[in-house]
């Protein structure tokens, strides 16, 4: 591949675009923080992330204080002398043992967080997540329902180099799919990932985590969805060419309309060779 | 100054004999030259990986793909990183450390200048090897820095170059080491006791020992990976009976000590600049010699923090958990004593200050990143998202680079004979302090707001902060010509610069005329002469 080859003519028409392009994209959301999510681990972890967020504010607020306090007093063209004493044991001893015990206080939590996440026990039912570049398979363990999951056709050719589609206009760009994971709310659900190929990372920041999907090796991980809805996410392992393009998208629904689309799945796949035609 | 005056008189010409033109630079065993080639070799490597960068800027600039390939994208990202961890940020250190460390310890060159040589000329042919790849068939490595099996086994023709590039790297970062390590033991001026030290010395002397242990580690898994590659074994593949994850604790087995060896001598010179322009000795010079090695024992029992989300027993989690945060204490040891060397001092601030202060901001944000990372579930939502983008390129952009900087003004005057152009210097604070902060701040922002990272294009409600970290990445880029033209500028000429060069500076450098001779000490200086470190 030559430098030519990349930056063709069309470099400065496109740089002209994008320059026209800034007001129309002011639009976009500025989102600034995590979410807060919809499963009791997210919450949990989005607590700690601004209690430790918060730890660092304060910690920094007091030290960047004092020095930019010392940068503004102690200057020579104010005429500061310069004390020149340079070591104290008990300052040294404070200023070591105090981080310390404010680590001490952020690891208490953490630990618990931790613990929760990783009890997987008194699951409700369990899908299997593969990863294959560049798309998922779900597998409803219990239930013997299976589907693939791909980018949707129109994020799919708007992305395309030269598609000349204004990716604005395209719903829900990059983050749609064919088939939507469909999921019950308010039950305990185990997700065991792995990948067929190389190793990729299904992750929906609403669920509060990712996991990797490691080739041969199986991750155990859970949600408890407690509010219907569609939540996004996206590959988070860099799997070659189209890791940018093998989003996910998850659809908490109510236990009744997910017995009904479990139902409906079945007697689908009855005739097994419609569900990957239908939808592919 | 009296001294230096003798030294310039007794060792003017007749030590000098060199080859000139050319042949002086491929022969040279000086350890000023050598330092030369480096930190010239390493400004090269900054611009290529920098173009790299602003490839990469460039198509996340707004959404939809509109320059490259995701392919390509890919190999910039991955190539981005390999050129500035190896080519420019590594080559600097090892440049700052040969032209520093004989003079700072009173020795007359490095103890094995032959070595030297060859660890120095190997770089060349290894980043010749590395950058041929764009020109090959499949497009160079775009796996990722990391090299993650089974994907990297995906590259093409590139894939035996990456290999023997990242050997080469090696090869050069081990002699180095060892010639670091060889010349602080044996060469040191009587009355230079360890303790007296500068602290860039002893940060150096551990990063060194960092580099001995971690390098050949990196050597042993990118060999099991071409073994995997053309021989038939099966070290990474759960096919054949080997695990993919195995690759990744050997790999940062040494990438976390590496992420060390790029920042430790920064805290030498920053520790070196600010008692400097603050007139007043660095406070905690002994607790800075102590957590400096603390830092480096804890080094290498975190590593397994990079992949949290890989898939670890609690036990493991909660262990590399807890070794992690507990870095927050020496490297918070360090900040603090850096501010308490300000307080009550007399400041200026000249551009090396300059680039030492925002050091302290800034690294310390990519400190308080790096604490938030340690911290296992919430990491479960940042691993892998541009929050972690921000925070390594605030530790290495602002933290290794600022220092660098910092260093490369702080003693130009020194190695040229010449003042820079303190306007110039100020121009090129400024812009890259505030370009810097508008391309990596809102990168927290977009991966908190689910944003991952190595992805060529993105949902477009992450348009607004990419387009303004892209407008800050392209002024920073800009901003570096700045730097280029002080450094030629002073090179040229300039005000004649004094032996002692700043008004607060001590130490055995600031001893020799501006520039130094060229067997830097051949007489040992005086045991009297000798200050300690901590000024």
């Amino acid at each position: 591949m030559t430098f030519s080859k990349i930056f063709g003519s069309r470099t400065k028409q496109a740089v002209v675009a994008a320059m026209l392009a800034l007001p129309a994209s002011a639009s976009a959301e500025w989102g600034l923080n995590l979410p807060r999510g919809v499963t009791p681990f997210s919450r949990e972890i989005y607590d700690l992330h601004m209690l430790i967020l918060g730890i660092c504010v304060v910690i920094g607020v007091a030290v960047f204080g004092v020095m930019f306090y010392s940068i503004v007093a102690f200057r020579k063209s104010k005429g500061a002398q310069a004390a020149q004493w340079h070591e104290s044991t008990v300052v040294e001893m404070l200023w070591t043992v105090a981080p310390f015990l404010i680590l001490v206080g952020m690891a208490v939590p953490a630990t618990k967080a931790l613990i929760m996440m990783e009890d997987v026990s008194g699951a409700d039912m369990t899908i299997k997540v593969t990863g294959y570049q560049w798309k998922w398979h779900y597998e409803y363990i219990e239930e013997g329902v299976e589907l693939y999951s791909t980018i949707s056709s129109d994020s799919n050719v708007a992305r395309r180099l030269d598609s000349g589609i204004d990716p604005n206009t395209v719903q829900n760009y990059l983050l749609d799919v064919d088939n939507r994971l469909i999921v019950p709310v308010n039950q305990k659900i185990r997700f065991l990932t792995t990948a067929g190929d190389v190793i990729h990372a299904w992750w929906v920041p609403a669920l509060g985590w990712k996991r990797d999907a490691v080739p041969g090796f199986i991750n155990e991980s859970w949600a408890l969805i407690d509010e219907i809805g569609v939540y996004r996410g996206q590959c988070a392992e860099l799997c070659g060419k189209d890791h940018g393009f093998m989003p996910i998208v998850v659809e908490a629904v109510s236990e009744s309309d997910y017995a009904a689309w479990i139902e409906q799945q079945k007697s689908e796949s009855d005739q097994p060779v419609a569900l990957n035609i239908e939808h592919n | 100054m009296s001294e230096a005056a003798t030294h310039d008189d007794h060792h003017d010409d007749h030590h000098d004999h060199h080859p000139s033109g050319l042949m002086r630079w491929i022969t040279t065993t000086n350890h000023k030259d050598i330092g030369t080639l480096y930190l010239l070799f390493s400004l090269t490597m900054f611009f290529i990986g920098g173009i790299m960068a602003m490839v990469i800027r460039l198509e996340l600039f707004q959404p939809g793909l509109q320059f490259v390939d995701p392919q390509f994208f890919n190999s910039m990202t991955t190539m981005h990183a390999l050129v500035m961890i190896f080519g420019a940020v590594m080559p600097a250190w090892t440049g700052f450390a040969n032209w520093m460390i004989p003079i700072m310890i009173g020795a007359p060159d490095m103890a094995l200048p032959r070595l030297n040589n060859w660890s120095f000329w190997i770089l060349p042919f290894a980043f010749t090897l590395l950058l041929s790849t764009l020109f090959m068939p499949g497009g160079a490595p775009a796996g990722g820095w990391t090299m993650y099996p089974p994907l990297v086994l995906q590259t093409g023709a590139a894939f035996p170059f990456l290999i023997f590039a990242v050997h080469f790297m090696g090869a050069s970062s081990i002699a180095g080491a060892i010639n670091i390590i060889a010349t602080v033991f044996n060469m040191r001026a009587p009355g230079m006791t360890l303790m007296k030290l500068p602290l860039f010395v002893w940060t150096w002397i551990i990063t060194a020992f960092l580099l001995i242990a971690s390098i050949p580690v990196l050597a042993g898994a990118v060999t099991m990976l071409l073994t995997d590659k053309f021989f038939g074994t099966a070290f990474f593949s759960a096919a054949g009976g080997g695990d993919p994850v195995m690759f990744q604790h050997i790999f940062w087995f040494f990438g976390h000590p590496e992420v060390y060896i790029l920042i430790l001598p920064a805290f030498g010179i920053v520790s070196a600049i600010i008692p400097t322009f603050a007139r007043k000795p660095l406070f905690g010079y002994s607790s800075m010699v102590y957590a400096t090695g603390a830092i480096a024992f804890l080094s290498f029992i975190v590593w397994a923090h990079h992949m949290f989300t890989v898939g670890m027993p609690l036990a493991g989690e909660l262990f590399f958990m807890y070794t992690t945060i507990l870095i927050a204490v020496p490297t918070g040891l360090k900040v603090f004593n850096w501010v308490a060397t300000m307080w009550r001092s007399s400041m200026t601030f000249e551009t090396p200050m300059l680039f030492a202060l925002a050091f302290v901001v800034l690294f310390t944000i990519g400190g308080f990143s790096g604490l938030m990372l340690g911290v296992t579930p919430v990491d479960f939502q940042y691993h892998d998202t541009y929050f972690v983008v921000a925070h390594f390129h605030y530790v290495l952009v602002t933290g290794a680079v600022f220092a660098l900087m910092a260093g490369a003004y702080f003693w130009l005057p020194k190695w040229t004979g010449n003042m820079y152009d303190e306007k110039l210097g100020q121009w090129h604070f400024w812009t890259s302090t505030i370009s810097v902060n508008v391309l990596f701040f809102p990168q927290h922002f977009l991966g908190l707001a689910g944003m991952p990272r190595r992805i060529p294009d993105y949902a477009v409600q992450f348009a607004d902060f990419n387009m303004v970290s892209s407008i800050g990445g392209f002024v920073f880029g800009l901003s570096q010509l700045l730097f280029v033209m002080v450094v030629v500028k002073c090179i040229r000429g300039g005000e004649k610069a004094t032996d002692q060069v700043w008004e607060g500076a001590h130490g055995l450098e600031w001893t020799l005329p501006s520039p130094p001779p060229y067997h830097s000490f051949t007489v040992a200086p005086e045991p009297s002469s000798i200050e300690g470190g901590m000024r």
